[in-house]
């Protein structure tokens, strides 16, 4: 990539980031609707963010950081293309979770908060789905499955990433 | 004639497959050549039998379920939308399912039977006549309301909420709030949820009266971000009822002025903490306050803010439409109303069951939830969320009250309830509670922050087998950490998390020796 093109991309980004950033700014306690706007353009919080909406909302730098490392949901790193949150919760501990979490992490060869190699698969915990009447629960972009047991999360697992129609999406 | 079919659009029915189920009968249908109007009702709580289908029949809505996708084509050639009976999965009329029909649904009057996203749908079954009521009194009259119907915050902590309400009417500011908190955190809950998704307009209600009672004029709801679905339907809702004249500057034509503005949470437990909550709309770490001031005196952006759970408020249209004394007339002691409850973890039918104060536990596990869902023995369960007790069996007989509650050291809160059968560990459970702290601890305070730390680490030596012979003094360690974090801690995060550690050792400290 030239020197050229990389200028170009960050000013897209730049600017991408700025009218998300400008067309919040007004709301009464801007910076979480930011954040969430940011994170579901990009998956995560890119760095160059930072600094931009530090300045726009008068704040320091270090306020943004430290409102981004506070929360779970808010990521700094690129996430896998999928991301796979499984619940940890009581409910789900009492129907097999534990069992269910090893399962899914020697599956993927990840532990949580991680990424698989390929930039396939993220895996995080969740500390409840809503979803305690069929637990154990995990979710997968913002689709939740109950019943969980490693059986069907393998049949699960295959069925949406790995099925011919579907080997494409991955 | 058009026949209409029910398919719930519910988090856990679509868990369950309700989507798929939806859009195959509506492909049969056609295929079919029958003439069917698919309605996305809510769900009526009773998830075991989820995706629950309903039809319209003469004699009231029947019901066939838990449908899969395989089923779908022989409900079409048993006519199931002409009602008959004789498919294997038909459960006879709904409303006479003794799980449903064995409840006091008030606060849920409309799950399951409405169309969540139909403003027509929610006015045809008495939506607004609470608020229509309370357009005609003044601020005081409605607190007063509330006042008598002996409501209290549904949301754990139990307060009454027309205290909090009058605190913010005698308040004098030129802006008040009403936040309502829907980050609904606690494992084995999902009350909320289903209000937001199954019923959002009676939730706008609630905070419009709310609005009217205490002189606020904007209201905000915190939903958390692991419920994605829950935001959309409400979000819907709001416009809905803002073209409809319910929400904007001149409330059904009253004059009055009331808006709603939806703000996700991010994934932090802490935050269902009321002034965590309030820190983290103003955007800033959910770090929680010293109190007081109050947030009824300094709340929101500094003003005057009534934060009351979602159950709270959606219950206040019933009290406004029926009476005060209506729903004062449920329930037991000092517990006036409803609770609803809701079955989770191992159980075998999980779902929302509302009632009247004064049930037992046991008849709850036992007559509603007919057991564990593994089919073992049950063990232990947990009430109140992630802080609540882990109770054994001989506390099962206690009546569903606050006040008999907190007598056995225990805590109704939020009303959820986790069962666990034989085969659970508790002294993983009061790990786990520890290690659940430290992980969503704000970190404001210390026994909440280093104690939740030092109290995992406690548990593993209680573990280790190489200080078995130290167990007694770690035993007396962990008491006295317990201590400490209860009666040094600024909220309920570190004040109740020796909650579930101090039951789970006390009533099974047999497990301590099977790690």
């Amino acid at each position: 990539m030239s020197t050229g093109d990389t200028e170009i991309g960050k000013n897209d980004l730049q600017n991408e980031l700025l009218s998300i950033i400008e067309g919040l700014k007004e709301q009464p306690g801007a910076l979480l609707p930011i954040l969430h706007n940011i994170q579901s353009l990009f998956g995560y919080i890119p760095e160059e963010a930072i600094p931009l909406i530090a300045s726009t909302l008068n704040i320091s730098r270090a306020d943004v950081h430290g409102v981004i490392s506070f929360y779970h949901h808010f990521r700094r790193t690129k996430p896998g293309k999928h991301v796979i949150q499984i619940c940890r919760a009581e409910s789900c501990q009492a129907m097999g979770a534990v069992a269910l979490e090893q399962h899914v992490k020697s599956v993927l060869s990840i532990d949580y908060h991680e990424t698989t190699n390929n930039g396939k698969f993220s895996l995080e915990p969740v500390y409840c789905l809503g979803n305690c009447a069929c637990s154990p629960s995990i979710a997968i972009a913002d689709e939740v499955y109950g019943d969980m047991d490693t059986d069907k999360f393998d049949q699960l697992f295959n069925s949406l990433f790995f099925t011919p129609a579907k080997a494409g999406a991955i | 004639m058009t026949l209409k079919v029910y398919v719930p659009r519910d988090t856990t029915a679509n868990a369950r497959g309700a989507n798929k189920i939806a859009s195959l009968i509506e492909r049969l249908a056609l295929n079919h050549g029958v003439d069917i109007k698919l309605v996305r009702n809510s769900s009526r709580g009773l998830y075991w039998l989820e995706p629950l289908v309903e039809v319209d029949t003469a004699e009231g809505r029947v019901g066939f379920g838990p449908v899969s996708e395989d089923d779908v084509t022989s409900l079409f050639e048993q006519k199931f939308y002409n009602g008959n009976s004789y498919h294997r999965l038909c459960l006879g009329l709904v409303e006479d399912i003794p799980y449903l029909k064995n409840q006091q649904r008030l606060t849920f009057a409309r799950a399951g039977i409405t169309d969540p996203l139909s403003i027509e749908d929610y006015i045809a079954h008495d939506g607004f006549k609470g608020l229509e009521n309370a357009l005609k009194l003044s601020s005081q009259e409605i607190v007063d309301q509330v006042k008598t119907s002996g409501l209290r915050g549904r949301g754990g902590a139990a307060f009454p909420t027309g205290i909090k309400w009058q605190t913010v009417l005698d308040a004098p500011a030129e802006q008040k709030y009403i936040v309502c908190n829907a980050d609904e955190g606690d494992s084995g809950t999902f009350s909320d949820r289903m209000i937001l998704e199954g019923d959002p307009l009676v939730l706008i209600e609630g905070m419009c009266i709310a609005g009217l009672a205490v002189g606020a004029t904007q209201g905000y709801i915190y939903v958390r971000s692991e419920y994605p679905l829950a935001c959309d339907l409400f979000n819907y809702a709001i416009t809905q009822a803002r073209e409809a004249g319910y929400l904007g500057d001149n409330i059904s034509g009253s004059g009055e002025t009331f808006n709603i503005e939806l703000r996700m949470g991010a994934g932090a437990y802490i935050c269902g903490e009321e002034t965590s909550l309030l820190e983290s709309l103003e955007g800033r770490r959910g770090m929680v306050r010293v109190k007081p001031p109050l947030p009824a005196i300094e709340g929101l952006f500094g003003q005057p803010t009534v934060v009351n759970n979602v159950i709270s408020l959606a219950s206040v249209p019933i009290i406004m439409h029926k009476g005060a004394d209506y729903y004062a007339n449920c329930g037991m002691g000092r517990s006036r109303g409803t609770l609803p409850l809701q079955l989770a973890g191992n159980i075998k039918q999980a779902g929302m069951v509302e009632l009247a104060f004064g049930m037992t536990l046991r008849q709850l596990v036992e007559d509603f939830g007919q057991g564990t869902r593994t089919g073992k023995t049950m063990r232990a369960i947990q009430v109140g969320g992630p802080l609540g007790a882990y109770l054994p069996e001989s506390l099962w007989d206690l009546p569903l009250d606050y006040e008999a509650f907190a007598e056995a050291g225990a805590v109704l809160g939020h009303g959820g309830i986790v069962v666990f059968d034989e085969t659970i560990n508790m002294t993983d459970m009061a790990r786990y509670a520890m290690e659940f702290c430290a992980i969503e601890s704000c970190g404001k305070c210390t026994p909440c922050r280093i104690g939740s730390i030092r109290g995992v680490e406690l548990i593993d030596k209680l573990c280790d087998p190489k200080q078995r012979s130290q167990k007694q003094a770690n035993l007396d360690l962990l008491d006295e950490l317990c201590d400490i974090m209860e009666d040094g801690s600024l909220c309920a995060m570190g004040g109740m998390t020796p909650f579930p550690v101090r039951s789970a050792i006390k009533y099974f400290e047999e497990d301590i020796d099977s790690r």
